[in-house]
């Protein structure tokens, strides 16, 4: 019974491939996944406006949208209806195919990205040998669109919020990337499902997951903070500060191309949370081996809509960081952090079972993390305070 | 050839006609990303999916965006009309690029007579998995890897150093 | 063999790129047209060649596309720099050793 609500989705599909002549099942397969996917990660994009407004309210002490539903559920109805039927204004001196195809390019990117997701088990659209490859190429092909978006509207500010962007994508892509591949190393594989399988294993009833070894938990830190500035969101999130630069790159679009923007960005934040979740976190394996017979594929959207819930409590807390002091952390900081993580994970593999490899890897990180800390922050002497008062 | 294989060949030949005869020359940068993503989409075509993804992370997330921000940084994209975008050499170009273009085109379409029978059929898909990939790197090819890494930095260092502004010249 | 077909027609265009345009930056565009048009090259022959498990064409490919992307960044440091001190990019009006 278990195992049958964990592959409902699986058996759906086959069901309805079934009833296909032979010749045309494959592509009804791929088809329908499809479908699955472009249905179901708006659907939760909606959620996630409303979530994160009323979210966002109650933490800065007030109440989010309470107007269109009850607790103001419907909200995306209207905001969708608004962005269908408003007026799509393009500036006369714009480039106009740039600025029509700049949003589709970024959407389709991040469609792409969720093709090698294992979303349960045997949930994924394609079991790629070199999946995670597949989708860090795709993630940096969304920063060409944002470029596009940012020039082609022939506005100062947008283009000086698309090249600060771009700068910052570029910074974290490498942190990113290299917190990734202690996961890689570790696993002996770049294919998702196999990563997922490998932490799909129980100690004592707890998980195998990365995220309970020291080099994972700090691989996860990284990862979150590269992720963070990837999407472009608070504290990282100077490209498009609303008190900053009027809206940065969208700044001259409007009605449906906006909205696809919005959505861009989101469906970013879900498969980067999605990625986070299956590298670090385990995918879709459940976090205690009594709890196996709930399904898989709740334990992903689970996880990823926690993910979504601390990005959204993160943009509440933390204050905006400068350009340069965001791009310090990412080349001062984050990434020999990120190599030291490799080499950490490398002893963990060579130094064989047992704890002393825990203490050893945990001292070390903590030791370095310590370390580069309180370097870092010992600036130049403050001198005394001064006051002005105006007189 | 395939259906897909001449759509491939079509979007990257435009793209890379569009390159080089826009006369805006950001739209040229994006006419290249175009034809960057059809070349890697061919190798993927050809079943080598390594180096196609390695072209989409290097030329489209990287080369590409060099690109832009050095046209935006030397104001390339601002708009001269008084002269022309092709230089005055331009036949004698021309005529070059024909002729290479036939010495070439001559020696691919006479290179049946050359080879042994079992040339030009596709063999087997060859089943290359990343874990090959990798062995091939740390054992055959382990030397120039290294170089390519040695290169790497002395091209980052020599790119900061060439670009850096000199002590005392105004900005 | 379609694909050497495509791969020489795209150097010839590069080349021509190349050859042909005023800015320094399209130059470099014509190059990197070329450098892929040979990538195309070596991948298809690694695929229809005899030894396809030796890897031998894609690990060339790869090492290729890096080889090219440092390339182009050492270029492009280069044509700033130029730009910074003749105020110009076009290559007819850079035709003088003397700085």
């Amino acid at each position: 019974m278990a195992n049958t609500l964990d592959q409902i989705f699986v058996l759906l599909k086959h069901w309805i491939m079934g009833l296909f002549p032979s010749a045309l099942q494959p592509i009804v397969g791929v088809l329908l996944s499809v479908v699955a996917i472009v249905a179901v990660f708006p659907g939760l994009f909606a959620l996630t406006t409303v979530l994160e407004r009323k979210g966002l309210g109650r933490m800065q002490n007030r109440i989010g949208p309470n107007r269109v539903g009850p607790f103001g559920i419907f909200q995306p109805i209207a905001d969708g209806i608004k962005s269908l039927t408003k007026e799509d204004i393009i500036p006369v001196s714009a480039d106009a195919v740039v600025h029509f195809i700049a949003p589709l390019v970024l959407v389709v990117a991040v469609f792409m990205g969720f093709a090698v997701l294992p979303m349960g088990r045997n949930m994924q659209l394609v079991d790629m040998d070199a999946g995670l490859l597949f989708f860090f190429a795709i993630g940096a092909s969304t920063e060409v669109s944002i470029f596009m978006a940012g020039w082609s509207s022939r506005n100062k500010y947008s283009l000086l919020g698309a090249m600060r962007a771009v700068a910052q994508m570029i910074s974290y892509e490498v942190p990113l990337l290299m917190s990734s591949v202690a996961i890689v190393m570790i696993t002996g594989s770049l294919s998702l499902v196999k990563i997922v399988e490998a932490q799909n294993q129980y100690t004592w009833g707890l998980p195998h997951w990365y995220i309970f070894t020291p080099w994972g938990f700090a691989g996860f830190v990284m990862f979150c903070i590269a992720a963070t500035a990837e999407t472009n969101r608070s504290p990282f999130d100077l490209p498009e500060g609303e008190s900053e630069l009027v809206a940065g790159y969208f700044t001259e679009y409007s009605g449906f191309k906006f909205a696809l923007f919005f959505l861009g960005e989101y469906l970013g934040m879900f498969s980067i949370s999605g990625l986070g979740s299956t590298l670090f976190l385990g995918g879709w394996s459940a976090p205690l081996q009594v709890l196996q017979f709930v399904p898989s594929w709740i334990w992903f959207f689970s996880k990823v809509m926690l993910s979504i819930v601390v990005l959204i409590w993160i943009r509440g807390t933390l204050p905006r960081l400068r350009q340069d002091q965001l791009m310090n952390l990412a080349w001062k900081f984050v990434l020999p952090m990120t190599l030291l993580n490799l080499f950490v994970a490398a002893l963990w593999r060579f130094m064989g079972e047992g704890w002393l490899r825990w203490i050893v890897c945990s001292a070390i990180l903590i030791a370095v993390y310590v370390i580069a800390g309180r370097i870092g922050m010992r600036r130049g002497d403050f001198g005394p305070r001064t006051y002005r008062y105006a007189e | 050839m395939s259906f897909v294989f001449w759509i491939l060949a079509a979007i990257t030949v435009a793209g890379g006609l569009a390159a080089v005869t826009l006369k805006n020359t950001v739209h040229c940068a994006l006419a290249l990303t175009a034809a960057f993503a059809g070349l890697a989409l061919m190798f993927l075509e050809l079943d080598a999916q390594f180096a196609g993804f390695a072209q989409i992370l290097v030329y489209i997330g990287a080369v590409a965006i060099l690109l832009v921000f050095a046209i935006l940084l030397t104001r390339g994209a601002e708009e001269k009309t008084e002269k022309s975008v092709f230089s005055r050499t331009w036949f004698t170009g021309l005529v070059i690029a024909a002729a290479v273009f036939a010495v070439l085109a001559w020696a691919v379409l006479h290179s049946g007579a050359a080879l042994p029978d079992h040339a030009g059929l596709p063999g087997p898909a060859p089943q290359v998995t990343v874990a090959q990939i990798g062995n091939a790197l740390m054992g055959r090819y382990v030397l120039p890897l290294e170089i390519v890494a040695l290169l790497l930095t002395a091209a980052m260092i020599g790119a900061v150093l060439v670009a850096m502004h000199e002590k005392g010249e105004p900005k | 063999m379609s694909f050497l077909l495509v791969a020489a027609v795209l150097f010839a265009i590069g080349l021509a790129g190349a050859l042909t345009r005023r800015n320094a930056i399209l130059v470099l565009i014509g190059i990197e047209l070329m450098l892929n048009a040979a990538n195309l090259n070596l991948v298809a022959f690694w695929r229809y060649g005899p030894h396809p498990e030796a890897l031998t064409g894609m690990m060339f490919a790869v090492f290729s596309i890096a080889v090219a992307a440092a390339e182009a960044a050492v270029g492009l440091g280069l044509v700033i720099a130029i730009y910074r001190h003749a105020r110009t990019v076009d290559l007819d009006e850079i035709n003088r050793m003397k700085g």
